[in-house]
């Protein structure tokens, strides 16, 4: 899909990716036609639940997709070169130079036998021709960037000194210590505390804003993209069902999907008896089902959703995967258009005798709107 | 402590006036650890003896029917609040009165009768269940070790109406937990909590290792099954958007301390405490209002040897001196919660 669709001035471009486990049970696709892209110092947020693919999206583009994964099909461009099929070598170097990471939990990331100085060292002499002393200036320079107190002295200590937030401060500083052009970030705050967590997201969003890093931030925490991010996509069992400006897919969803989760996050302020609620589980990759992914769960699904994969199209200024769009104009309020929707099921319900459920379904929370 | 307890007791006459039994009453509750190094170590190296105060003087009580919710960040002592809650921890000092026992000094025999009437729900379902029995057995084993009911085929319909409720089918029983996805399996502990049929359950972080979509499902679910049977919870989370959306009352620990605690709409539009403050401020703002944020400084100290004073002056912007030398008391305030601040009491902020 958008195979056509130029993006010359983007960094990142990732075409149609796919990427499949083959099993002794058949082949799973894991990842199902994945495109986006980024431009130079963009950050943009990948949410979902857990197993729709957000981490493998972004093991994929770093290129430590693990065997027996494999990409199937698609393209990822990286500053105007194609790196899926790059020998390791190459890519190695350039993961670290061009593309850091950032992983969950800080103390796997970190080698517990070396210092953390040495290991900022290593990185830094790997990537740059800078002598050990130079080397060493900037990476208390980087410690000194991420706010971590007295780094002439915590240069020397070994990770298990350190507190998981601050941990966390130096992946940070070795994930931006040699200015890469891309950072990819995997649930950086997950394993933190509330109140360090929103240190460590302003510390990356100004981090990467200063060095002019793009950011891929992966996460299931809107908040945190509702707060750091320019631009979200959404992914469901693999696929992607929804991308455009944060401010569009928070607050005014075109994806039914999108808009349970969204509503189905508790809002500090608001009380209400019952949270949205999307019914069923997202389903296994052995199981997907045919047509759009999330038609079993979805209360306005037709009998095209269950038969046919529905494509990406414009809508407003994102995209969006759902065959409600479809000869719709694409300027249209989607908190209307959900609206309407919901009145006319309605109405063809009575008409059918089927009285509505009592369920507290989504189709309730639309009318509340 | 002298002064709190004298704000408990002017709390108490106010919800004598509310005319609600507190289920749950909690009086300058402790628990320490013995973290002291081994004797050999303290005898040749004169190493002292330490503790580390997990819960150091906490009051609260938890009205019948009611949610109390307990947050604040790792290491602060909620999870041991509420093992203590329960009774899976003895008190080192203080008072539990369930329905107005003290269930403290209570002996193995004489607590039997009211463990059955409460119950715990964890973080990580999985680790709480044996994953050689099959979940029909998980759920079945309240009943069979309170004798709740004599005959198998009791036990089994039984099973199969705990099942349902909380929205599985009575055929999910043969199966073993690790066939369920995360929040079947959460529903599979909360049937299990259910079939002694309690009156009060201890939640520590029930939803905090689900997805957000899975989250509402078990909130919604809890809140259906409070209503239903009139249950009491003790709800744990360091989430504070999903503590305030489940709790009438919500507590804000730090440091194995009670800083504040205020009916729930009340602490969200007037927290008083600072540390209360930073912990609203840090939540990522999800209506991009642009709301002007605190940066939060500071991490949590060492539970083992605490700051003097109030245990939050390091991080506190409205510290002096006299906030690291003495021990705030617990007052009371307008909205009918309780704050331990001199700031506060003093009226400077």
């Amino acid at each position: 899909m958008n195979n056509n669709k130029t993006n010359s001035g983007a960094l990142l471009d990732v075409k149609g990716l796919r990427i499949e486990f083959p099993t002794r049970r058949g082949t799973l696709t894991a990842i199902d036609g994945v495109s986006l892209s980024l431009k130079a110092g963009e950050i943009l947020g990948v949410v979902g639940e857990s197993g729709a693919g957000k981490s493998l999206t972004g093991t994929a583009i770093t290129g430590l997709l693990e065997r027996p994964g494999r990409i199937a099909g698609g393209e990822i461009h990286f500053n105007g070169q194609r790196i899926d099929n790059l020998p390791s070598e190459a890519m190695r170097k350039l993961r670290g130079k061009q593309i850091g990471s950032i992983f969950q939990d800080p103390l796997t990331s970190l080698n517990p036998l070396f210092s953390v100085g040495r290991q900022l060292i290593e990185t830094i002499r790997t990537h740059t021709d800078l002598t050990p002393r130079q080397a060493r200036a900037r990476a208390i320079e980087m410690l000194t960037q991420v706010g971590i107190p007295a780094p002439e002295q915590r240069i020397d200590q070994y990770p298990h000194q350190f507190s998981g937030g601050m941990r966390q401060r130096v992946v940070i500083a070795l994930a931006l210590c040699v200015n890469p052009k891309l950072v990819i970030a995997d649930e950086p705050t997950t394993a933190l505390d509330v109140s360090v967590q929103a240190q460590i997201i302003d510390l990356l969003k100004t981090l990467c804003r200063e060095h002019g890093s793009a950011v891929m931030l992966v996460t299931h925490d809107m908040g945190v993209i509702a707060e750091t991010c320019d631009r979200v996509a959404v992914m469901y069992a693999g696929r992607l069902v929804e991308i455009g400006p944060v401010q569009e897919v928070v607050k005014h969803a075109r994806h039914p999907y999108t808009r349970g989760l969204m509503g189905s996050i508790p809002k500090l302020g608001e009380e209400v008896e019952h949270l949205v609620q999307i019914d069923g589980a997202m389903p296994r990759l052995s199981h997907i089902p045919q047509g759009c992914a999330f038609n079993p769960r979805c209360p306005y699904a037709t009998a095209r959703c269950r038969e046919e994969k529905p494509e990406f199209a414009n809508v407003g200024q994102g995209e969006v995967a759902c065959w409600l769009w479809d000869g719709v104009d694409p300027a249209t309020d989607p908190d209307r258009l959900f609206s309407n929707v919901t009145l006319a099921q309605r109405a063809r319900q009575q008409a059918d005798g089927v009285g509505s459920a009592p369920k507290k379904s989504m189709q309730a929370c639309e009318q509340e709107v | 402590m002298m002064n709190a307890n004298v704000a408990q007791g002017r709390m108490a006459t106010a919800t004598d006036e509310a005319a609600a039994e507190p289920i749950l009453r909690v009086r300058n509750l402790k628990r320490h650890f013995d973290v002291s190094p081994p004797w050999l170590n303290r005898v040749l190296e004169r190493k002292p003896r330490q503790f580390l105060r997990a819960v150091d003087g906490i009051d609260f009580e938890i009205k019948k029917g009611e949610t109390f919710g307990l947050v604040g960040e790792s290491g602060c002592g909620k999870s041991t609040a509420a093992r203590l809650a329960v009774g899976l921890y003895a008190p080192s000092s203080g008072s539990i009165e369930f329905e107005g026992v003290d269930i403290g000094p209570l002996s193995r025999k004489q607590m039997a009768p009211l463990r059955s009437r409460m119950q715990m729900i964890f973080q990580d379902p999985y680790a709480s269940f044996n994953p050689r029995w099959r979940v029909s057995k998980i759920i079945a084993e309240p009943i069979r070790v309170f004798g709740l009911l004599k005959t198998a085929a009791e036990v089994d319909a039984r099973v199969a109406e705990l099942l349902t409720q909380v929205g599985l089918m009575p055929v999910d029983g043969d199966k073993y937990p690790h066939e369920f996805s995360g929040g079947q399996r959460q529903r599979i502990s909360i049937a299990r909590a259910l079939a002694s049929n309690p009156d009060f359950i201890v939640c520590d972080e029930p939803t905090s290792a689900l997805d957000v979509s899975v989250q509402a499902q078990i909130l919604n679910l809890m809140r259906d099954l409070q209503r239903q049977y009139r249950l009491t919870y003790m709800f744990i989370s360091h989430d504070l958007a999903v503590v305030f959306h489940i709790s009438d009352r919500v507590g804000v620990m730090y440091l194995g301390a009670m800083v504040e605690q205020a009916p729930s709409a009340e602490l969200l539009r007037n927290p008083r405490h600072p540390y209360t403050r930073m912990l609203l401020d840090a939540i990522p703002d999800l209506d991009m209002s642009g709301r002007a944020r605190t940066p939060v400084s500071g991490e949590v100290p060492s539970p083992i040897s605490p700051p003097s004073g109030c245990t939050f002056h390091p991080r506190c912007p409205h510290a002096n001196a006299r906030c690291t030398s003495e021990r705030p008391a617990t007052i009371a305030t307008d909205g009918g919660g309780q704050v331990a601040c001199h700031a506060v009491e003093e009226g400077r902020i």
